[in-house]
């Protein structure tokens, strides 16, 4: 079965700055009809129509899980980036009609967790937030640390200081405080799980300090979403579509399949779901592994590529797709 | 590689490893009879300090004195041996409790122990696959009756009879770590009394 | 109503009867004249009105019978029905999913009202009208997968989804084909397929399992599964194989075509929004030899699968002993002629 999502048909209801660099986004349904609800972590696929291009990014959803009414996602400019987020804070108006995925979880919560602890930064905030809002209304042991540059960046924080005063701990870059994440680590008690979204630093600052000192893997849980990154074009031939396309500088293999009408299934469009793993027939160059799906010794061995990070450098590429 | 060579099985048959040592500031072991020469094996590769962090759960069983003084010259920071799991268990439950993450668990000796302590660790929290395992001395398996649900120890044979409800039971490689026991099924359901007869398979 | 239930039983006397309307829609799980183990997904989505693929949950004639054979079967043992703590939120996601789905397409048998959190239920064929508090566990008889499964045909499992795999952590289990909720409970997909022959070797779970991580809200999944039962027995429990078991060694080639039954399981797989779990209904439905056989591709192809299955597949399922009783009942009912594709009767 071919994946691609089940899609949803939603109105701009509200954009609305958070900060410098931060702006939220309101979505209802375009019919009027309730949302589904989804689990905290989950994030939604919004279609970008950009110059008759169309873009596709995952954005965590930030709202109520239970709330029917409305999603709501935060967009973080990006003017190094490829253009998503630049599409968002320049083109998005209210009353625009979008179309946005189905919600789908790939950072969801471990509902046998006796504590959840949560550690964000930056805009990594989002996920933890619906997180939240899911364990508040079940009675869940949660506790938030959350980094952010500077007071008037840190996105959120001082609404969430002010609705869970005992489970939110806010450090501010700008005044040299930092997590004390050993003594942080070493008093959790036995069943407790850790959450890292935010900077790739940090995710794995958390994760070599919480294995050194003798956590679970299983008991880690990380989202980093990878936005694809521009890079040089390259050509790809496509042995079972009997097709050969372009990739473009500002555009991921995964866009370029898309744009040709070649069937390609994907979840996460950021290299962690596995969804869009696509096997290598031909390969005269470098592929640029850059998705945390497959493992090193399957990087290694060339045979397979994540069209939805992932790039070629080279004489020839063949997928089997 | 397990010390004890098992036949090939299921998935969802346990298979067992040989201890290495791991990260962490507090480490809990629990062992039966011959599983004290895991610790002891653990104990030629491992650092000084090792035992320091470490709390030693025994039940020495048929062994008696056997490993106990070896076992206490490892000067754990931490040692109880007793007369059964059951006669245990309350302390395993407390320790679990007072417990924090990192804390590292090691399980010797039959699969029987190895189940019961494993279920205690993944009830607290810690999940199976970051438990360590290494299976000595004997093969006999603890049995869940999937009729009246009764369990029957240390079954060295098959078909074997349940010590609850009687029926004549033959012992399958399917494993639950909730029962931490092997599944025992009635083998002449279809044409009862036809038993065919009893083979040790299990020392 | 627009459905005459049916006022049979499954155990005792086994009343139990399909109706012609129920014969032809039942659903024949080969497609082709043989049959091994596959990945046999597709979408659950709306087919042939009328057959049991119309609707996401179909109810049918059984459907009252049904629920009162659950009853006693869960009086006797408690245990087929169990959900681990951190399960309550999936029961919650599946009552509201099973609620809002028979509300939606059987509007004469079920409604569902809602005034905030304050859900009023009327479930007409069993009688119920009940007025709760959604999410709200004080407010029911009992938890909430409980309390909709004990309305709702079929068997249920409720997957997890942790750490690249999926934990049978909850279930309502009372019609399966001969495996234990109770001892499976906590078991991950490879650990609760363990005693199935072939299919791991074939690649088949590492590539099912594959399919349901990324199982999404709002694209359910189905495929068919059977078996072979003797007697119209929902309770074929390894917990009581050692009563039901000695009904397999009674029968003759007079009346296997009353007592032999395919058993068929409609498997769907519904990914739950709130609680990110998977549901598993698995609804079974039976038909006796002898009314397969007034659909003739049926008894045509029904003899060409069994006479050709390996016997690892006859063993597993438990019917070894009695297949060729089965291949000769079944004989004279195919002529050798060709069958056409898909499960369905030829139109007439
Ligand atoms: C995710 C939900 C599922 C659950 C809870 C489930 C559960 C089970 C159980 C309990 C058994 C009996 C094993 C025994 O003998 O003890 C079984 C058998 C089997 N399952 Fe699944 N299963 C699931 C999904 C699937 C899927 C998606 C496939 C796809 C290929 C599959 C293929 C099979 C097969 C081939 C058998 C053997 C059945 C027979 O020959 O009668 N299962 N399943
Ligand atoms: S779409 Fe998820 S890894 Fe590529």
């Amino acid at each position: 079965m071919s994946a691609g999502t089940a899609k949803l048909n939603v109105t701009v209801a509200e954009v609305k700055p958070i900060n410098d660099l931060v702006t939220r986004f309101k979505f209802i349904r375009t019919d009027g009809g309730e949302l589904p609800t989804f689990s905290g972590g989950a994030h939604t696929v919004v279609e970008m129509q950009d110059d008759g291009f169309t873009r596709l990014n995952p954005y965590s959803l930030m709202s109520d899980p239970a709330d029917r009414d409305a999603y709501m996602i935060s967009v973080r400019r990006d003017d190094q980036g490829r253009g998503g987020s630049k599409f968002m804070h320049s083109k998005v108006a209210e009353g625009l009609e979008m179309v946005i995925s189905n919600p789908v979880n790939l950072f969801s919560l471990d509902l046998r967790a006796k504590k959840h602890l949560m550690i964000a930064g930056g805009i990594g905030i989002t996920p933890f937030m619906a997180q939240m809002q899911q364990l508040a209304a079940t009675n869940g042991h949660f506790e938030l640390h959350y980094s952010v540059r500077t007071a008037s960046l840190g996105s959120y924080a001082e609404q969430l200081s002010e609705r869970f005063p005992n489970r939110v701990n806010i450090y501010h870059d700008d005044l040299g405080q930092a997590i004390d994440l050993e003594n942080l680590l070493i008093g959790q008690p036995l069943g407790t799980h850790i959450y890292i979204c935010g900077p790739k630093g940090m995710i794995d600052w958390v994760r070599g300090k919480a294995a050194a000192l003798g956590w679970p893997r299983e008991a880690i849980h990380y989202e980093e979403f990878l936005a694809p990154a521009s890079g040089k074009p390259f050509e790809v031939r496509l042995a079972i579509s009997n097709k050969t396309i372009q990739v473009g500088e500002n555009q991921s293999l995964l866009e370029a399949l898309e744009a040709n009408d070649v069937d390609a299934p994907y979840l996460c469009r950021g290299g962690a779901c596995g969804q869009c793993e696509t096997a290598v027939v031909e390969c005269d160059g470098e592929l640029i592994h850059r998705d945390h799906w497959l493992s090193d010794e399957q990087h290694r061995a060339g045979k397979l590529i994540m069209p939805c990070v992932s790039r070629f450098d080279g004489k020839t590429l063949v997928l089997d797709r | 590689m397990s010390k004890t060579d098992f036949p090939l099985s299921i998935d969802s048959r346990p298979v067992y490893g040989v201890f290495e040592m791991r990260a962490g500031k507090h480490h809990l072991m629990i062992a039966d009879a011959e599983g004290a020469e895991a610790l002891l094996d653990l104990a030629t590769a491992a650092p000084a300090d090792l035992w320091a962090k470490t709390h030693i759960i025994y039940i020495p069983k048929t062994t008696g004195k056997k490993y106990l003084g070896k076992l206490q010259a490892l000067s754990p920071d931490q040692f109880y041996a007793g007369p059964s799991y059951e006669a245990a268990k309350q302390r395993i439950a407390d320790t679990f409790s007072k417990a924090h993450m990192g804390l590292q668990v090691y399980l010797a000796g039959t699969e029987g122990l190895m189940g019961q302590a494993m279920y205690a660790a993944t009830s607290a929290g810690i999940p199976h696959t970051a438990i360590q395992t290494e299976h000595r001395g004997s093969t006999a398996r603890r049995m869940q009756c999937v009729h009246c649900k009764g369990i029957t120890e240390d079954v060295t044979h098959d078909p074997f009879i349940c010590s609850h409800c009687g029926l004549n039971l033959f012992v399958r490689d399917h494993y639950s770590r909730r029962m931490a026991a092997f599944q025992g099924v009635c083998i002449d359901a279809e044409d009862p009394g036809n038993v065919p007869k009893s083979v040790g398979l299990f020392k | 109503m627009t459905i005459q239930f049916n006022d049979e039983t499954f155990r005792d006397d086994f009343s139990f009867k399909n109706s012609p309307a129920a014969i032809k829609r039942f659903p024949f799980p080969f497609h082709e004249d043989s049959y091994m183990y596959s990945v046999n997904l597709e979408p659950h989505t709306k087919t042939r009105p009328g057959s049991p693929f119309e609707f996401a949950f179909d109810v049918d004639e059984h459907y009252v019978s049904e629920m009162k054979d659950r009853a006693v079967t869960l009086a006797d043992d408690p245990l087929r029905c169990q959900s681990l703590p951190h399960m309550t939120l999936a029961g919650w996601d599946l009552l509201e999913y099973i609620m809002e789905a028979k509300a939606r397409d059987y509007p004469d048998l079920f409604s569902l009202t809602k005034d905030g959190n304050i859900w009023h239920w009327e479930n007409k064929p069993l009688e119920i009208d009940q007025t709760f508090i959604f999410l709200d566990e004080s407010t029911l008889p009992y938890g909430p997968m409980e309390y909709i499964t004990r309305q709702t045909q079929g068997d249920f499992a409720l997957l997890d989804q942790r750490d690249d795999n999926l934990w049978l952590d909850a279930g309502m289990i009372t019609s399966q084909a001969d495996w234990s909720l109770d001892f499976n409970v906590g078991m991950n997909f490879f650990e609760w397929h363990a005693p199935v022959p072939k299919a791991n070797e074939m690649g088949i779970f590492v590539r099912a399992l594959k399919f349901l991580l990324n199982l999404q809200q709002g694209a359910p999944a189905r495929r068919l599964n059977w078996t072979m039962t003797v007697n119209p027995l929902l309770d074929t429990s390894p917990e009581n194989y050692h009563k039901w078991g000695p009904m397999k060694t009674g029968l003759t080639i007079e009346n296997i075509g009353s007592k032999q039954y395919l058993r068929v399981e409609l498997q769907t797989l519904f990914r739950l929004p709130r609680s990110n779990a998977i549901a598993f209904p698995i609804r079974a439905y039976l038909c006796r030899f002898e009314d397969l056989m007034t659909v003739p591709k049926w008894g045509r192809r029904l003899h060409r699968v069994l006479r050709d299955i390996p016997d690892e597949l006859a063993t597993y399922k438990g019917f070894i002993d009695n297949k060729p009783l089965m291949l000769e009942y079944l004989s004279r009912f195919d002529d050798g002629a060709p069958t056409s594709d898909g499960i369905w009767p030829d139109e007439a």
